[in-house]
């Protein structure tokens, strides 16, 4: 049963992946901007767990919480710092930035961290014993991220469709300036997208260290870049696509390095966006739209 | 008289919507050929499938004997068919010389290697492009403000910059997308007469969009009506006026009656 | 001023220029360290001008160019070190093949715009470093150690010539075509430009001095590494051409030059270097997003000419 674990595996990374790309996806599709600095708010969220574990002696999930909240706190203020005058820039210009906050973010924390850029270890909060399910070895810590991912997501699908803010998300994302004209506050709606966003990259933070224990100011680039592609592979600003393009990318990346291409586990992201770019860059939920003219 | 462009039963489909269907047009040569119709009646689609920037899903264009419909819009101005656009599409941050000089590029030869290496023949084609262009401009009476840049110009020059940036492409066919928008009366007159004169100065035939009633019944021989999409009427300005297709077309089922 | 009088006037301070950096590198009166410096400015500039063609003048938003100054540095590598050859017949292969690369690159991603042309090169450009990462033959993660055989001469005359044929490129039909791309890609190709043949040539003009810069610098710091061509380099070369004005090749120039004395003087403060270089990149695209030159050139400012409105 060697390839069940391996999929297992693979749904755990893409749950992680897919909680990223969630914010994402909900950014591109309110302002059409790729939030670069997502995957620091990723590497913040893990920082913050880690040292409300190890300095302040919380419980991870108090951790996760916590991490959750800061990070939809920082998430706003960059909006509101950053993106907010670029609204009407080109978007060029908005990429530009994000890429600038991105490198800022990073580099401050490299800079005040006695311990520069090495890395943290994540102290073991989960014994990690492994379950059988109907002869399947499965560990306690896959099925702690696949619950959280799955409570997490879930309540996403119920802020976005059942409450107002979630209908103010949709109807804002559909036509701005139509949705300031039924009265609905634009600047907050982006501001509550930002934070609600930010919170599950912060969660996926606090998530991947428990996971994978090691943890650095640099670790968001990349899985910021994967989780991008991802959304994008499940069609941008789709919500339900960045969840599905999360777990494809996870169990494409476990399956690659499990076949022992573990070096160029890296590029299958690279690859694969690459070739719906080219392909089909509406991702799998997505529809063409044309430029009028 | 020969038939300059032949349009048949074209048409075009965005996902479920026909957005035009069964359009049948002719154009002879020297021909000024009004296409008019109420907002959204797909005038401008039409004008962009002739053009090239969009394929039509059904239908052929036939253009100096070539059938030309999908063909992309670079090779179609190539071949002799240029327009303005609806919404000016000036290049902003050039100058208005060289907003002319681009148009003018498919008529140079001189290559890349050719302006690396800084050889004769690349100042030959320069200066050629160079009095071209001023030329065109001089026609329109903006060569004084050859240097300025495209976006700080006045609404009606820029207007006026874009049918001598077309002219400058070398078309047999001019498409003008709503020439007169913005206008005043007295603007409008001055455009009438800048047609008439580009017509027979460059031996041109010309398509035109447009929605001031006074621009068009006065100098189109012909005019076509469009409404969602598909023709309701073709005819001289006197029939189409009686037409009461085209006054419920306009104004509504009321009225007509 | 006539045309070929600015060209002249250039070309004898360029050579005036040439000719007393490489007396005083002779007679021992500059250092290793500003030689290095010097080295190094030419890199960048030819780095940022040949970014800034693709980008300033084309419109295409490739940030993935560390990827061709990476094939340029390999390649040359491989064929001075492995290949015995000389070292301008490796610059020209580096160049060479950097440029193909640039249209394996360009070619697929034509019809790409904006955003996601910039993550599909930024995607492209982690390929082609992973590739080499993976790829003993060249040192795989180890690197490879590469002849130090750059000196003032060629790096001099690769910036001169970079910056002789990127401009000569601008200031013809054919750089107008680029640039009527870069503001309406549709009016461009309604007014007869075949914008796909442009916009590959861009790119291949773009990657082949960039591998061209690749060559240069594999040759002066002994030995060369995959993780030096990530995305963070692609971002330096980016933050110079924000600097200086997308549009301007004078302002790549000077925003290059500038940038590399920062560089080189934060050496020993990666942090500290890095900071200050988003914060530019934060503060030009919030307050002045025309950088230094917007798409003003310096023979601009000399010109006496009666226009309008002057942007600043």
């Amino acid at each position: 049963m060697e390839w069940i674990q391996q999929l297992v595996n693979g749904i755990s990374l893409g749950s992680i992946y897919a909680l990223i790309a969630l914010g994402y996806t909900m950014v591109y599709g309110i302002i059409k901007l790729i939030n670069f600095a997502h995957g620091d708010v990723f590497m913040l969220g893990a920082f913050i767990g880690f040292y409300a574990i190890v300095r302040w002696d919380m419980h991870f999930i108090l951790a996760l919480l916590l991490a959750m909240v800061l990070c939809a706190v920082i998430g706003v203020i960059i909006e509101r710092v950053a993106y907010k005058r670029l609204r009407n820039a080109t978007r060029i210009a908005a990429l530009i930035t994000a890429i600038g906050v991105s490198l800022l973010i990073e580099y401050t924390v490299i800079f005040f961290r006695v311990r520069g850029a090495s890395p943290e270890a994540y102290p073991e909060v989960l014994k990690n014993k492994t379950i059988d399910i109907l002869g399947v070895q499965i560990s306690t810590q896959s099925i702690f991220i696949l619950t959280v991912s799955i409570v997490l997501m879930v309540l996403l699908q119920f802020i976005v469709h059942q409450t107002k803010i979630g209908k103010a998300m949709r109807a804002v994302s559909h036509d701005a300036d139509a949705a300031r004209l039924m009265g609905i506050n634009v600047d907050n709606t982006i501001s509550a997208t930002f934070a609600i966003g930010s919170a599950l990259a912060g969660a996926a933070g606090v998530i991947f260290g428990i996971y994978y224990t090691r943890i650095d100011p640099l670790m968001g680039i990349l899985p910021g870049l994967k989780a991008f592609v991802a959304a994008v592979l499940g069609g941008i600003g789709i919500i339900p696509g960045a969840m599905v393009g999360g777990l494809v990318l996870g169990v494409v990346e476990t399956v690659v390095s499990a076949l022992g291409y573990s070096l160029w586990r890296d590029a299958a992201a690279f690859v694969i966006l690459i070739f719906i770019l080219i392909l089909r860059p509406a991702g799998i939920f997505g529809k063409n739209t044309r430029e009028k003219v | 008289m020969s038939t300059l462009l032949n349009v048949e039963n074209l048409g075009i489909q965005f996902g479920g919507l026909k957005a035009v269907q069964n359009v049948n047009m002719y154009m002879n040569r020297g021909e000024l050929i009004g296409l008019i119709g109420p907002n959204g009646a797909g005038k401008t689609t039409a004008f962009n499938m002739l053009t090239g920037v969009y394929a039509p899903t059904e239908g052929t264009i036939t253009f100096n004997g070539k059938q030309i419909q999908g063909l992309s819009p670079y090779k179609v101005t190539r071949g002799g068919i240029s327009r303005t656009f609806q919404n000016i599409r000036l290049f902003k941050e050039l100058s208005v010389l060289d907003n002319v000089k681009v148009a003018n590029h498919s008529l140079a030869n001189h290559n890349i290697l050719t302006s690396i290496l800084r050889l004769r023949k690349h100042f030959n084609g320069e200066e050629k492009m160079e009095q071209q262009s001023l030329a065109f401009l001089k026609i329109f009476g903006l060569d004084i403000y050859k240097d300025e840049l495209a976006k700080n110009l006045p609404y009606g020059m820029q207007r006026r910059l874009e049918i001598a940036r077309a002219l400058a492409a070398g078309p047999k066919l001019l498409l003008l997308d709503e020439p007169a928008a913005g206008m005043n009366p007295q603007e409008t007159h001055e455009l009438m007469r800048l047609i008439a004169f580009i017509r027979k100065e460059f031996n041109l035939t010309i398509l035109l969009i447009e929605h001031d009633m006074q621009l068009v019944m006065g100098i189109c021989e012909r005019i076509y009506v469009l409404d969602h999409g598909q023709l309701i009427a073709d005819g001289t300005p006197a029939e189409i006026r009686a037409n009461p297709k085209v006054i419920e077309a306009y104004l509504g089922e009321e009225v007509a009656d | 001023m006539k045309k070929s009088k600015v060209f002249w006037g250039y070309a004898v301070i360029a050579l005036v220029l040439y000719v007393v950096v490489q007396v005083l590198i002779s007679t021992g009166a500059l250092n290793l360290y500003y030689q290095n410096m010097l080295i190094t400015m030419c890199i960048n500039i030819m780095l940022a001008v040949s970014l800034h063609i693709v980008i300033g003048i084309t419109g295409q938003f490739s940030i993935g160019h560390a990827g061709f100054l990476a094939v340029g540095a390999y390649i040359s590598g491989i064929f001075t070190m492995n290949l015995g050859m000389p070292f301008p017949i490796a610059i020209l292969a580096g160049s060479a093949v950097a440029m193909l690369a640039g249209l394996l690159v360009g070619i697929p991603t034509l019809r790409l715009k904006g955003d996601y042309l910039a993550i599909a090169t930024l995607g492209f450009a982690e390929i082609i470093r992973i590739i080499f990462l993976n790829i003993d033959y060249v040192g795989g993660a180890a690197g490879m150690l590469v002849d130090y055989q750059t000196n003032w001469t060629y790096a001099f005359v690769g910036v001169a010539i970079t910056i002789l044929v990127i401009s000569n490129f601008t200031n013809s039909r054919h750089g107008r075509a680029c640039i009527s791309i870069r503001e309406d890609e549709i009016a461009a190709d309604s007014m007869g430009i075949n914008t796909t043949y442009y916009k590959v040539v861009a790119f291949a003009i773009g990657s082949f001095f960039a591998g061209l810069a690749g060559a240069i610098y594999a040759h002066n710091f002994y030995f060369i590494q995959p993780t030096t061509f990530g995305f963070l380099k692609s971002f330096d070369i980016l933050i110079i051409v924000v600097l200086g004005g997308l549009g301007s090749l004078s302002g790549s120039v000077i925003a290059a030059i500038f940038l590399t004395i920062v560089s080189t003087y934060l050496q020993g403060f990666p942090e500290t270097r890095m900071i200050i270089y988003s914060l530019v990149l934060i503060l030009v695209m919030l307050y002045r997003p025309t950088g230094l030159m917007g798409t003003k050139e310096m023979t601009d400012l000399f010109k006496f000419s009666k226009k309008g409105v002057t942007k600043a």
